[in-house]
């Protein structure tokens, strides 16, 4: 990658015809031609441009028959009226959506792991708000340090953390509980409301602060009038992607969760490991329903995909 | 200008209360971890590198080691390889196409890891998908093994993480100034050309930026290792799951977490040093 860089772009002009074409934004420029050569102007597209659209085209086909085709093979297989995780499933039923209703474990487990995404999004939110808001146009060398060490457990080795952290409650004389569970997902979640808030408030015009303090508005009254209503939807974004990464985190879950306080992806985890049954893919079915109305309400509040490419 | 740098800078305080909170959580659990790791045994209390001698004392170590870092950066490698042209694509589509495609790479990280990683073993097992397709087509006549597999791993690892490296690359991507691609062509530079001299140069920080989160998320995927790979595949997340909750062995598990980690941080630190070697040529963000 580095060798690629280091070379300039070489300025000799071949006189061919893609002279013609935008590669970036695939649409055709007449004018570029007559800087590319001679040559007379031919308004078929040159093989070097299709064969990358055809390319790059196939690949992403490929690519998001792979990305969206397990999601659906597992929809399907929920409905089977089969023993069996066959698929395609022979006939169809909702039995196994009904078992969902005496798996006692189960249940107690998704409640386990809803209580805890709720705290640590509240948690996280709050915090990682007020630190964002600290840190987002700072140039203190302590700002640019506590960016790091923020972003850190995002792509340090969860399963590390989790361990240490059971060495380190053990050490302090505690026990795995709830609320511990909750402090430390609380670590591994806080970086994407960070993230998220950190990019909008990039979007936000320095001289709206000025304008607010000059007019007399305080502090909290900027913040509540002025900031709040611009960076919420990067607020709310990043709360959306700390509850989905809470409800679904093993690593720390692993060690930080015992029998009592068992969590949905942990009790999951169990069960594909040990008896698999398709109880798991009906699990599973009711998973995928609520994440995709999740996104869906995220998308149209949060403007979710916008936050996220940027 | 001056009035709003000054106030801002008056506003680190207000990271005060979560770096509190990590250095009690975060912080200070890696160092009592280092310093567990550094015991000969879980009562010693004296200072010993006994642990690490044993880790690399034992060739069975360090090939886990290896492999883990050797299947991160394959499953890596398959994800440069598909998640580049999607985050090519979606930033030449139109806006509505965009947003639709941004949402289906979305999807999968963020429906449960556990969940993604069950639908493959529906694909993948001995009476799945791919078996059938495969009897189907008449390439094979018994059932192939893919469950149980590196080759299976990776490429359900490649699926469940490929959204780490699409969104940042395609940030980058849809930042670019058209007009070079433009100056390009018209200086006579084929589509080809454009796409490696220009373009894939230029796109060099949202390409580290991804190799690094999904490196680093295929090192340490416990739940797609341990039920894809089964429990002869034994990767570092496992190791240390064995040994700290099967084997008790507390200062040995936490040897092996410290020495992961480093080898997590070595990885991710030469993919910056790349990165920052391509950025003379151009991140104007």
């Amino acid at each position: 990658m580095a060798t690629i860089a280091s070379e300039p772009v070489p300025l000799r002009p071949k006189g061919r015809p893609e002279g013609e074409l935008r590669p970036l934004g695939g649409q055709r420029s007449g004018e570029a031609a007559s800087v590319g050569g001679a040559h007379p102007r031919r308004q078929r597209t040159p093989w070097d441009l299709r064969s990358q659209q055809v390319i790059f085209g196939a690949l992403t086909a490929v690519a998001v028959v792979f990305l969206v085709g397990p999601t659906i093979v597992v929809l399907l297989t929920s409905f089977t009226a089969t023993e069996s995780l066959r698929f395609p499933p022979q006939g169809y039923s909702l039995r196994w959506y009904r078992a969902l209703l005496d798996a006692d474990q189960m249940q107690a487990a998704a409640w386990n792991s809803l209580i805890v995404a709720v705290w640590t999004t509240l948690i996280a939110v709050v915090l990682g708000t007020v630190a964002a808001l600290g840190i987002a146009r700072s140039r203190s060398r302590f700002a640019r340090a506590a960016d790091v060490l923020f972003m850190s457990p995002l792509i340090l080795p969860a399963l590390a953390f989790g361990f240490a952290a059971l060495v380190y409650i053990h050490r302090l004389g505690l026990h795995p509980s709830i609320p511990l569970l909750i402090v430390g997902h609380v670590i591994v979640c806080v970086p994407f409301v960070l993230r998220t808030t950190i990019a909008a408030l990039a979007q936000v015009d320095p001289g709206l602060f000025d304008a607010s303090a000059s007019l007399g508005a305080g502090r909290l009254m900027t913040f509540r009038r002025v900031t709040l209503p611009i960076i919420g939807r990067g607020i709310a974004a990043g709360a959306f992607l700390a509850f989905m990464a809470s409800f679904d985190n093993v690593p720390v879950s692993l060690f930080l969760a015992d029998e009592r306080t068992e969590v949905l992806p942990i009790h999951l985890w169990q069960q594909i490991d040990t008896n698999l049954d398709v109880r798991t893919a009906a699990i599973s079915g009711v998973i995928i329903v609520v994440t995709i109305a999740l996104m869906i309400v995220a998308e149209r509040f949060a403007g979710l995909t916008r936050q996220l490419s940027r | 200008m001056a009035a709003a740098a000054s106030a801002s800078r008056d506003d680190w305080p207000l990271a005060l209360p979560l770096a509190a909170l990590f250095i009690a959580f975060f912080v200070a659990p890696f160092v009592v971890l280092l310093s567990l790791s550094l015991q000969a045994e879980q009562a010693a209390r004296a200072f010993s590198l006994a642990q690490y001698a044993k880790f690399f004392g034992d060739t069975f170590n360090l090939s886990i080691l290896g492999s883990t870092v050797w299947l991160a950066v394959r499953a890596t490698l398959v994800c440069m390889l598909f998640g580049y042209p999607i985050a090519w694509v979606c930033a030449r589509a139109p806006a509505r196409w965009q947003s639709l495609l941004v949402f289906v790479v979305v999807l999968p990280i963020l429906t449960s890891v556990v969940v993604r990683t069950f639908a493959w073993i529906v694909i993948l097992g001995r009476e799945g998908i791919m078996n059938h397709a495969l009897r189907g087509l008449g390439l094979v006549d018994q059932p192939v093994p893919l469950l149980f597999t590196e080759t299976g791993v990776i490429v359900v690892l490649a699926q469940v993480q490929m959204p780490l490296m699409v969104l940042p690359l395609f940030a980058t991507l849809s930042r670019l100034d058209p007009n070079l691609g433009d100056a390009s062509s018209a200086l006579g530079a084929g589509a080809w050309r454009t796409f490696f001299r220009v373009t894939l140069p230029l796109s060099t920080p949202g390409l580290v930026a991804g190799c690094i989160l999904v490196f680093s998320a295929c090192a340490t995927a416990f739940v797609t290792q341990t039920l894809i790979g089964g429990a002869r595949l034994v990767y570092m997340p496992l190791h240390i799951y064995q040994q700290a909750i099967g084997a008790n062995n507390w200062p040995f598990a936490a040897a092996i977490s410290i020495v992961f980690t480093i080898a997590v941080m070595i990885v991710i630190y030469a993919l910056n040093r790349t990165g920052r070697a391509s950025k003379a040529y151009g991140d104007h963000r």
